[in-house]
């Protein structure tokens, strides 16, 4: 018999932990080894970081081990990738080890760099200044909003692409109910100052969310590019000049790919994302090269729901490649989130490269609605946890909720 | 959509000013394009720079690139800062109605 092949996988997150655990049932030991590596084991449901600052989730509800979401048979490194050798199909690791490969997932995400941007780390950084993008801030920023009484929060995402786009708007959303909820909303003003032309990428939810934010007397600064945090007076100032005075500041900084890549030849593009092709989750460096998730750099949002419809292509693909046959070239781009707008509400937006978001229902016409508030959509973004850890990551399928975006209960638009 | 004249050719433009065909630029259309759009002249090797990174990535990936990337480029020797100066209001899309290719698409 001969030996196994080699799957090296790259980040344990959500598509790494996913990818690992289905090509281990579909594979048996002898035919495949399957090592995954990543830097640490605190798995951070990510989209909880979002009631982090607002008291609606605690840290510890939102994280568990890394180990504890792979299956048996699944060989985990807690080591950093320092560099991958793509002629030589070897993996460098921090401690100076080396892993071989046949195959290699790069599912390492995407990083937060919020040195790339002037000032940012100033005096001002977690003491004015925030980011709940990841837990430190979350939870600094949740001491920031129990004693802010008044002034002014500018919410602000320094460019894209970030991950989950909306994340910020409801974060300004949310912001709005909580000094509601503790009568101090009079006394504050809300900004939500972004680099795009509206509030959104897509023209049609754009509208929807813009005109919530209206209602919600949030004030919006588009196309503003900012180039520096001015520390001493407090304010976001733009590459043009034009200045956004705060009294807090909740900034969403640039992201990037992993450092490794950029130490890792042609791997990774400017940005240090992995050019992949949008269809089949190849990479465009190397044929044994695939990418999930956050790191590869097609052209829908980065969004833990993406990277579940993409794994089931590529868990496919890899699968086809393993055994010598033609890959699939089927994901369609299909996003699809909850956004929270405060108030026990949330709206639910359904997208793919091709597709604006629609209003309708989700996933047929007598599901979620679209493109709406409602008290079930908050539900659902509550809900999702408990999924994420039970269903997406051990690899079940959830009936009706497939890879390809559905149009059935859905209108049309003509954008 | 409408038409305009450059370089003694007719061109379609839609109605943010964008090229509707990138093949029907020239070279000798951006002294005008420029001062149409406000471009801070004259013009210099480095403006040129990131006109022809413009098209290149256009053509390769199906649209032109952020800012960021412009500023991170090899092909480009000036740094997002810079940038903002050769092309103020925008770099990206000042830059691509000025290398004659659609708005860049951004990030999603
Ligand atoms: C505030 C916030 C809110 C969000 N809300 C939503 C939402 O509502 N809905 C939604 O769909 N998505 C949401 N997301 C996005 C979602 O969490 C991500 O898109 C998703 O987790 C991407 O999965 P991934 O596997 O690509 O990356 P990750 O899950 O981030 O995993 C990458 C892994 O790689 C590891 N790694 C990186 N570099 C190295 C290295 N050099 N060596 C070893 N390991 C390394 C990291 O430790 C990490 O574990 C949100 C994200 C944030 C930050």
């Amino acid at each position: 018999m001969s030996d196994p092949k080699r799957l090296v996988i790259l980040g344990a997150g959500t598509g790494g932990t996913l990818a690992a655990n289905r090509l281990r049932k579909q594979f048996p030991p002898w035919e495949l080894a399957i090592d995954i590596v990543d830097e640490d084991d605190d798995h951070v449901y990510q989209p909880g970081l979002l009631f982090v600052p607002f008291g609606l989730a605690a840290p510890d509800e939102i994280v568990r081990s890394r180990g504890a979401q792979l299956h048996d048979g699944i060989t985990f490194h807690l080591n950093r990738v320092a560099r991958v050798d793509v002629d030589a199909n070897r993996v460098e690791l921090g401690d100076g080890a080396t892993l071989e490969y046949d195959v290699l997932l790069v599912a390492t995400g995407a990083v937060l760099q919020p040195d790339e941007t002037d000032g940012l780390l100033g005096d001002a950084w977690m003491d004015s200044v925030f980011t709940f993008y990841d837990m430190d801030g979350a939870t600094a920023l949740h001491d920031a909003l129990e004693n802010f009484t008044e002034g002014r929060l500018v919410v602000n995402v320094v460019d894209m692409p970030i991950k989950c786009p909306v994340a910020p708007l409801e974060f300004a959303f949310l912001a709005d109910w909580y000094f509601t909820e503790r009568g101090v909303r009079d006394a504050i003003t809300i900004t939500y100052v972004t680099p795009l032309d509206g509030a959104f990428t897509k023209p049609v939810a754009s509208n929807a969310l813009g005109s919530l934010l209206e209602d919600k007397h949030i004030e919006v600064v588009t196309e503003f590019n900012t180039g520096e945090i001015d520390n001493e007076n407090k304010a976001l100032v733009g590459y043009d000049g034009t200045e956004v005075p705060f009294d807090l500041a909740v900034i969403v900084p640039l992201h990037g790919g992993a450092p490794y890549v950029a130490e890792s030849g042609d791997l990774g593009d400017e940005l240090g994302f992995v050019p992949t092709d949008n269809a089949t989750m190849q990479s465009m460096v190397r044929p044994n090269i695939f990418v999930l998730g956050d790191a590869a750099d097609v052209p829908t949002s980065k969004a833990g729901s993406v990277t579940h419809f993409e794994g089931e292509v590529l868990v496919d693909n890899i699968a086809s490649f393993l055994d010598g046959k033609p890959l699939e070239a089927s994901y369609d781009g299909h996003a699809n989130c909850f956004i929270e707008t405060g108030f026990s509400k949330a709206l639910l937006i359904d997208f793919n490269y091709e597709t604006e978001p629609l209003p309708g229902h989700y996933p047929s016409r007598f599901g979620l609605p679209l493109l709406k508030e409602s008290r079930i959509n908050h539900l659902g973004k509550l809900m999702f946890q408990s999924f994420y850890w039970h269903g997406l990551l051990p690899g079940r399928d959830i009936p009706g909720i497939g890879a390809d975006m559905p149009e059935r209960g859905k209108a049309t638009v003509d954008n | 959509m409408t038409i305009a004249r450059l370089a003694g050719v007719d061109v379609q433009l839609n109605d943010e000013g964008f090229f509707v065909d990138p093949d029907q630029w020239t070279p000798e259309m951006v002294p005008q394009l420029a001062e149409e759009w406000g471009v801070p002249g004259p013009l210099t090797d480095q403006h040129w720079e990131v006109l022809n990174f413009m098209r290149k990535e256009y053509f390769e990936k199906g649209t032109g690139p952020t800012v960021r990337k412009l500023g991170k480029s090899a092909d480009v020797s000036v740094g997002v800062k810079e940038l903002y100066q050769l092309f103020p209001d925008g770099p990206a899309k000042l830059a691509a109605r000025c290398a004659g290719i659609p708005k860049p698409k951004g990030c999603i």
